[in-house]
């Protein structure tokens, strides 16, 4: 039971943890974000293909006893070839198709891959009791997970590398143009068909990295595919659509009273808080914390 | 009498940017009126606070009587004022006359009734023998027609059509223009075109309005207004008549 | 009634719909109790994707959260019930009071606000997910630990209380499938129907032909959440136990738009047809996995992920639209052979 009278370290020692976390969800969701902002084309299954990750990252665990932290670079890499081919392959032909009807096959993709990982590892919640996993860090009357840190530090990383591809690397560039004005670049001649494959590939990446990442903090279920989506969407909206910064903080921003939600109230009135934060900021700033207005 | 339509010193901004400047005109009824301008002189932005779309920034529409500035466009739409997209969006699902029927049934809430509006409307259009086909395999005239029929039936007071000739080739263009002569005749509806094509313009119009960087620069019948030198500059020069 | 009801359909097509409800009507006379469920499954989903496709099918507004409706519905009458002695009949009216009071919300902030495409299926989707937290703390009605009926062997039929064999619930989900399929018949026939398909098609281009859109997209959704509400009913009185978590989880929203996408958005027999074809396949799939012994738990699931898959991909429009032209009772038919030149 909560409530109001505990310490303030507590407070503060939570407040980090969620805050921590939020990082990673806010990887998560940056892909998401960058999908959008590029193929525009809301990627409902990218919770499932997060939990495809974390459970890649468990098996490499168990089996090999590789870090989840090391396999972040080879599982982004494994996540960004099946975004590439999705994209190549279903997503493609539907770029000129209605939203509804891009969003049932996304959806369908969702549904196998919840329903595949049931059947392959079962109902149960399995994750990564890593060496590290009740180290923690004394800063004065503060506590914190060493594993949080890890993955907080990892989820940063990660995103830096996302952005600095984006702002230096040609392709990068080429994929931002081709955002901003999907016609130019079609005169320009950027083949457009392989840098909206290319983008897909990389917000698949950043789900690789985050379930990677995630599966030391968290433990995973098939069913959870559907939860992270939503997390996802909620963070991605109140952050702004499209936009790689509010991506984050938004993350950030759940992450926190999520945590500061379970703590204060129940452990299952957290996703009702975020909910609450969805449904304000979508009556009243519809284009998020960072986002321009749609038109 | 009065005017159908009074517009008083309207102006719209766009993040800093004078879309329209400060324009008055007035259309009597059952006039053909038409505003020219080169591109970007603000015709649509001018066009679209009329059907209701943007809130103009300062000055008033009178339409009929009421005030209309600030309406949404359905709104204004049940005012009596029927319009077309330059881009043309008819519903691509359904039929010729269920795309027809839908204005109809504003006026006609029976749906046989409204049917019945909807052929007489495909008639004067010359589209009642492609009724039954879906509007999404209509060639580009024939969908630009049925734009206007689908205004048509909402039985407007006045029609704004908003380049209904873009695209077109001369013998449609002739088409479009007899056909929008013999509505006006036959019914005395009211019309205001926004239009590029100048033989459509010079043909339909009983007096013309000349937009240039959101301002009004000319007002008067066809033929002078042609030949003002402020016109001749700022448009016809430039688009090489 | 009847004759108006029929106008403009050709005749096979009447004979053929004729035969279809007469083999439902004497199925129970034939069926093993294990088909007379599949049915029942068959005409859930039959009925409520047909109130779900009064939302997206006709007015273009894709709901994610129809399972909130179900569940509300569900709880309302089974709270009436199980505390008061109200039986479902008269509790359904207030079933759909509350079901369309909470459409209402959801509609008049959505649309007031402009909030449209996937943020308003995002919205719908939020609403359930508040209400299944909500009733799991809602102790009232059992919270998370789930409300359960009343339970007992059955001899003989109570059909004021719901309480009976599996033929008379089938005939019940069978009447109001049929209630439904009428309801929709004449709303898609009538101005409210065409205008939720301009708005459909062409949101403004409707607006600019005087229809005031929130009002109507306003009416779909609380004929949609109306429509929805009787299947709450239905439920908790043919399962007897709900559980908030699997009311309103978004799984269960989902099944209930997998029907009418399968057979057709925005059609008439896409509801149904969808219906009996994704519960009917997923059926065999499961008897052939039982056969040779082979039945992870999300089998079903990733078959009906793929029929999905597979229609959205090759049939864009649903499965109804080729067919009716192969049965030859699509509208286009219809048009030309009864509509005499004026």
């Amino acid at each position: 039971m909560g409530g109001p009278f505990l310490p303030l370290e507590i407070y503060l020692n939570v407040a980090i943890s969620g805050l921590l976390t939020g990082l990673v969800y806010g990887l998560m969701a940056l892909g998401l974000s960058v999908i959008f902002g590029v193929v525009r084309v809301v990627n409902f299954a990218h919770g499932e293909m997060m939990t495809i990750a974390m459970y890649l990252a468990i098996v490499l665990f168990a089996s090999y006893g590789l870090d989840p932290l090391l396999m972040m670079i080879p599982l982004a890499a494994v996540l960004f070839v099946l975004g590439y081919a999705m994209q190549m392959t279903m997503i493609n032909p539907f770029i000129a198709r209605p939203e509804h009807s891009q969003f049932m096959l996304l959806l369908a993709v969702a549904i196998i891959i919840v329903n595949g990982l049931l059947i392959a590892f079962g109902p149960d919640a399995q994750s990564v009791q890593a060496s590290y996993s009740f180290d923690s860090f004394a800063l004065g009357p503060l506590i914190v997970d060493a594993t949080k840190v890890y993955a907080g530090g990892a989820a940063i990383l990660a995103a830096a590398a996302l952005f600095a591809f984006f702002r230096y690397a040609p392709i990068g560039r080429a994929i931002r143009a081709c955002a901003d004005n999907h016609t130019g670049a079609l005169v320009i001649g950027l083949n457009v068909k392989r840098l909206y494959a290319l983008t897909f590939g990389l917000g698949a990446a950043c789900v690789g990295a985050a379930g990677s990442i995630l599966s030391l903090i968290e433990s995973v279920t098939p069913s959870l595919g559907p939860a992270y989506t939503l997390l996802a969407f909620v963070i991605v909206i109140t952050g702004g659509l499209g936009s790689m910064t509010g991506a984050l903080l938004g993350g950030i921003l759940i992450g926190l009273t999520e945590a500061l939600a379970a703590l204060l109230i129940s452990a299952s009135a957290k996703s009702m808080v975020s909910f609450a934060i969805l449904v304000l900021v979508l009556l009243f700033r519809p284009q998020g914390i960072m986002g321009k207005r749609l038109s | 009498m009065a005017a159908l339509l009074a517009v008083e010193g309207i102006s719209k901004n766009f993040s800093g940017l004078r879309a329209v400047a400060d324009v008055t005109f007035a259309v009597p009824e059952g006039e053909i009126f038409a505003i020219i301008g080169p591109n970007g002189a603000g015709k649509t932005t001018l066009f679209n606070m009329i059907a209701g779309v943007f809130r103009p920034d300062t000055g008033g529409i009178t339409f009929d009587g009421t005030r209309i500035d600030g309406m949404t466009p359905d709104a204004v739409c049940r005012r009596g004022i029927g319009r077309t997209f330059q881009l043309v969006r008819p519903f691509p699902a359904l039929t010729v006359e269920e795309n027809v029927m839908v204005g109809a049934l504003l006026r006609h809430p029976n749906l046989s009734s409204a049917l019945r509006r909807a052929h007489e409307v495909l008639w004067r259009l010359d589209l009642f023998d492609k009724r039954t086909q879906p509007a999404s395999s209509l060639t580009l005239p024939d969908r630009k027609r049925l734009e206007v029929a689908r205004a048509l039936a909402t039985e407007p007071k006045l029609l704004l059509l908003d380049e209904v000739m873009a695209g077109l080739r001369p013998t449609e263009t002739d088409r479009m223009v007899e056909i929008l002569k013999k509505i006006n005749n036959d019914t005395g509806l009211t019309i205001l075109l926004i239009e590029h094509v100048m033989r459509a313009v010079m043909s339909l119009a009983a007096r013309i309005l000349v937009l240039h960087h959101g301002a009004a620069i000319a007002e008067g019948v066809p033929e002078a207004v042609v030949r003002e030198p402020a016109v001749v500059q700022s448009y016809l020069g430039a688009e090489a008549l | 009634m009847m004759k108006r009801l029929l106008h403009g359909v050709p005749l096979h097509a009447t004979v053929l719909l004729a035969l279809l409800l007469a083999a439902l009507v004497v199925a129970p006379a034939f069926a093993n109790d294990y088909l007379l469920t599949v049915l029942i499954v068959i005409l859930y989903f039959a009925y409520t994707g047909q109130a779900w496709n009064v939302m997206m099918g006709f007015a273009g507004q894709l709901s994610l959260g129809h399972a909130l409706y179900v569940g509300l519905g569900a709880y309302t009458t089974a709270a009436l019930y199980v505390h008061f002695g109200i039986g479902p009949w008269i509790g359904m009216p207030m079933a759909i009071l509350i079901s369309v009071a909470c459409g209402a919300i959801i509609g008049f902030l959505a649309f007031r606000f402009g909030v449209g495409g996937v943020y308003f299926a995002i919205l719908t989707i939020a609403f359930a997910e508040f209400a299944r937290i909500g009733f799991d703390h809602f102790s009232w009605v059992g919270g998370s630990a789930g409300f359960f009926l009343p339970v007992a062997n059955y001899s003989h039929d109570d059909l004021m209380n719901l309480r009976g064999r599996p033929a008379m619930f089938y005939y019940v989900i069978l009447a109001l499938t049929a209630v439904a399929f009428l309801l929709c018949h004449a709303l898609m026939r009538s101005r409210v129907g065409y205008f939720w398909q301009a708005i459909r098609e062409d949101e403004e281009a409707a607006r600019s032909l005087g229809i005031d859109t929130f009002r109507y997209k306003m009416y779909a959704i609380l004929i949609s959440s109306g429509m929805t509400a009787p299947a709450g009913v239905f439920f908790a009185f043919y399962y007897n136990n709900l559980f908030p978590e699997q009311t309103f989880f978004i799984l269960r929203s989902i099944e209930i738009i997998l029907g009418p996408i399968i057979g057709g958005v925005g059609t008439l027999f896409g509801p149904i047809i969808g219906a009996f074809l994704i519960t009917g396949l997923a059926e065999v799939l499961q008897e052939l996995l039982t056969w040779y012994g082979f039945d992870p738990p999300g089998a079903k699931r990733v078959f009906y992920g793929l029929c999905l898959l597979v229609v959205v991909m090759i049939l864009p429009h649903g499965v109804w639209p080729p067919l009716s032209r192969l049965l030859r009772v699509d509208r286009e038919t219809e048009r030309t052979g009864d509509k005499a030149e004026p």
